[in-house]
């Protein structure tokens, strides 16, 4: 393998990795800060739910930092290329994270942990509220520095071939930030919703902690009804609008739409074979993808074949692959929380015993959404790492061979095998232990 | 515009080596200061609140680098890959320790954690330590800029280094053993009891070590890198950094024995921060230093351009003055001294 691949294979490794527990906390985050504003009404149930979940929160935040101080690491020891071009516009929001977002996150967390004895309700609240605001702000700058290699703006090249900011609001505040932060933050909620929902019907299911099982319900399913349609309608439909727009080649390769077409159909299972530049086995819905795109069912959507060949996303059955796979969890999503929270407008929640089974064991769906909705975006973008600026080929630091990195990746492989064990004995435990204790 | 964002990184990572110094610094010492569960529940408990905020500064220090000086980052991230894995390795075991040990109550978990939480303060020390061994020694840059240092060749400080050489490990060892002695004083000014007293008994003896490590460095730092001499005659006021830190040291020293605890800690930390300005006064206009001196890397080259620097200023000042109030904040709602039961 040359070195590109392996550096790349390990960015996506442990990137893939770490999303899996910022989304959680983001989502939880939200969760946490709602339980305990009921709880600021002398709610008791509420605010035990707060306890419970801050012990979930904690430990997943813990892995998260750890795993995610190397995410900031490797842009400088993997993609030296990147780092150097992109730095002066790049490094305004990841600076900006440490100084705005990391330091209140890390400052409240362990108020919000153990201090609610030290602080007392209101300042408890106020920590809740902070480690909230921080981790929802931090998701901002991230997703800020990701939305510039996708569609970079307030910036211009020198002569020396690196970015050079010209407008930091423009870099704060670009049109596809906007989009994708709500798109990737309503994913989070719905995580946490799911999460949330799965423990709470986890008991109800074995008749434990039953109050605190149906408060758990009743907050996760409205909060995950809400988001699971948002990641549909409109934030979904806005991000797909940008990379319509913005991306071309990559929006014809996430639907597999080879050929440009009047009342494109939309594929909602099916194989892209890439010798013929065909859909294999296709099941679809006539003129959709004209309609979803233009609001027209006879509107013509270009195909990928009118692209040159250099400018296709690189893998295009994985970039499908990943793009239906999220949007039809997403689907599924929309119909279990609805189903859920008509059940609870019914008060027959908490009894719907097939409906409890669905809700825990639809709990580990949402990462699986969420981590294909990162890996759109990222093989989406391809070859570029930079669209438009910079290929992904040239990003790489040169002077780092590929077993070094080879090492290296095995390195992140068996200590994140390590972690993940660790973090599942630890649910496992909390869990079982319950909010009561 | 260089120099001011210069300062402010080195200000950055010199309030990292401060604070998170001191919970490396008690890491170090966990084992040997508390030899019984309790015992060692009061001494974690003496940096559980603050070790993440603390290590925000090491994280925010490698923003404002890549913020100011994208081409530093780049070179010396890339050129020190294999030491800097590490790094985040022993950060990953040592985060994962400090928060994950009080989940179960068994005692085989606690051990291990404990044992990784020491195992990894000690080797982050020494990493660190190196790290800014290397930078002040000079790294093989080549014509095109770049470099990549295998961990070791031969040990010695000579054309074809590695990270590891007799150079930088005396800096690692000096590191291991001011931040263990910045441990110990905060120990000794912050908890009760048996551990205070160990911990007090440490910091004589890790003081003087510390002295005679600082002059034997300065020495060394004169063979392993000649162009010193330049520096210190074009910036003779530059003497004072490396005065202030052995006499920073010394006065702790005087102040412990007289029982006054945190006057001794300050008095350290004042230290720190002078031994990171001896660093960066002797590498300055270098960020990067070359063997080869026509080659090094320097603030001007490395920076980003001026624009995205001025920018930065109107939001990283007040940015910091929120830090400040969180910190104090925190230190205001946290207890003054941890006891062995509390």
């Amino acid at each position: 393998m040359d070195a590109v691949t392996v550096h790349r294979l390990q960015f996506g490794f442990t990137a893939a990795f770490h999303y899996l527990f910022p989304q959680v906390t983001m989502g939880l985050a939200l969760l946490i800060f709602i339980l305990k504003t009921m709880a600021r009404r002398g709610d008791e149930v509420a605010n035990r739910a707060v306890r419970f979940w801050a012990k979930i929160f904690g430990v997943s935040f813990a892995l998260g930092v750890v795993t995610g101080i190397p995410m900031e690491f490797q842009f400088g020891t993997n993609w030296a290329r990147f780092s150097r071009a992109a730095g002066g516009v790049i490094g305004q929001t990841l600076a900006m994270e440490g100084v705005f977002a990391f330091f209140m996150e890390a400052s409240f967390l362990y108020f919000l942990l153990y201090g609610e004895k030290r602080l007392g309700q209101r300042g408890h609240w106020v920590a809740a509220t902070l480690v909230w605001l921080g981790s929802w702000l931090s998701g901002y700058f991230i997703v800020c520095t990701n939305a510039w290699m996708q569609h970079p703006v307030g910036f211009e090249m020198t002569e020396a071939g690196t970015a050079r900011l010209t407008s930091l609001a423009a870099l704060l505040t670009n049109p596809w930030a906007i989009v994708e932060y709500v798109h990737t933050m309503v994913g989070a909620t719905i995580t946490g919703s799911f999460v949330m929902a799965g423990i709470g019907a986890l008991y109800l299911l074995r008749r434990q902690h039953e109050t605190y099982a149906k408060r758990f319900l009743s907050v996760a399913v409205v909060v995950g009804f809400i988001a699971s349609v948002m990641a549909a309608m409109p934030t979904g439909d806005w991000q797909a609008k940008m990379v319509v727009n913005h991306q071309p080649p990559t929006f014809a390769a996430m639907e597999a739409h080879f050929y440009t077409q009047d009342r494109a159909a939309m594929i909602l299972i099916g194989q892209p074979n890439m010798q013929t530049l065909h859909i294999d086995n296709p099941i679809a819905i006539p003129g959709l993808l004209s309609f979803l795109t233009y609001q027209h069912w006879n509107a013509e959507v270009k195909g990928l074949t009118e692209f040159p060949r250099e400018e296709w996303p690189e893998n295009v059955p994985l970039l499908y692959y990943c793009y239906h796979i999220m949007v039809g969890l997403g689907t599924f999503f929309i119909a279990i929380m609805a189903l859920a929270v008509w059940l609870l407008w019914r008060r027959v929640l908490a009894t719907s015993r097939w409906m409890l089974w669905i809700l825990m064991l639809a709990l580990p769906f949402p990462f699986i959404a969420n981590t294909a909705g990162w890996m759109t975006a990222e093989v989406g973008r391809q070859p570029w790492v930079i669209h438009g600026i910079m290929r992904t080929a040239v990003a790489s630091s040169e002077n780092v061979s590929s077993g070094n990195v080879g090492f290296t990746l095995l390195g992140f492989m068996g200590l994140y095998a390590l972690l993940a064990l660790v973090y599942f004995a630890l649910m496992i435990r909390i869990i079982g232990q319950g909010p009561e204790k | 515009m260089e120099t001011i964002w210069f300062c402010l990184l080195m200000f950055m990572l010199g309030t990292y080596v401060v604070l998170g110094g001191t919970d490396l610094g008690v890491g170090i010492l966990h084992l040997c200061v508390a030899r019984n569960e309790t015992k060692r529940q009061q001494v974690i408990r003496s940096i559980r609140p603050v070790w993440k905020p603390n290590e925000v500064w090491l994280i925010a220090a490698g923003g404002t680098l890549f913020l100011a000086f994208p081409t530093a980052l780049a070179v010396s991230f890339s050129g020190f890959y294999l030491a800097l894995m590490l790094v985040l390795w022993l950060l990953v075991l040592r985060g994962l320790g400090l928060e994950l040990r009080y989940q179960l109550p068994d005692v085989l978990w606690r051990q291990f954690w404990d044992v990784a939480v020491s195992a990894s303060s000690l080797l982050l020390a020494l990493c660190l330590g190196a790290a800014l061994g290397n930078v002040v020694r000079g790294v093989p840059l080549d014509e095109h800029g770049v470099f990549f240092e295998p961990l070791w060749t031969n040990f010695r400080v000579g054309d074809q280094t590695g990270i590891l050489d007799w150079y930088t490990m005396l800096v690692g060892l000096a590191a291991v053993v001011a931040l263990a002695n910045h441990g110990a004083l905060w120990l000794n000014a912050c908890v009760e009891g048996d551990v205070r007293d160990r911990a007090n008994r440490l910091a004589a003896r890790l003081g003087v070590a510390l002295i005679a490590l600082l002059i034997a460095l300065h020495g060394a730092s004169f063979v392993a890198r000649p162009e010193f001499r330049d520096g210190l005659s074009a910036r003779p006021w530059g003497v004072v950094f490396p005065v202030a830190a052995v006499g920073g040291v010394a006065a702790a020293l005087v102040w412990r024995r007289r029982g006054k605890a945190w006057r001794a800690y300050f008095a350290s930390c004042t230290a720190l921060y002078a031994m990171l300005a001896t660093a960066t006064v002797s590498v300055y206009p270098d960020i990067l230093p070359a063997r080869v001196p026509t080659y090094a890397l320097s603030i001007e080259m490395a920076a980003a351009p001026r624009s995205g620097l001025v920018d930065a200023l109107y939001w990283w000042i007040p940015g910091i003055i929120i830090v400040g109030a969180y910190f104090t904040y925190i230190h205001t709602k946290l207890p003054k001294t941890i006891r062995e039961d509390g």
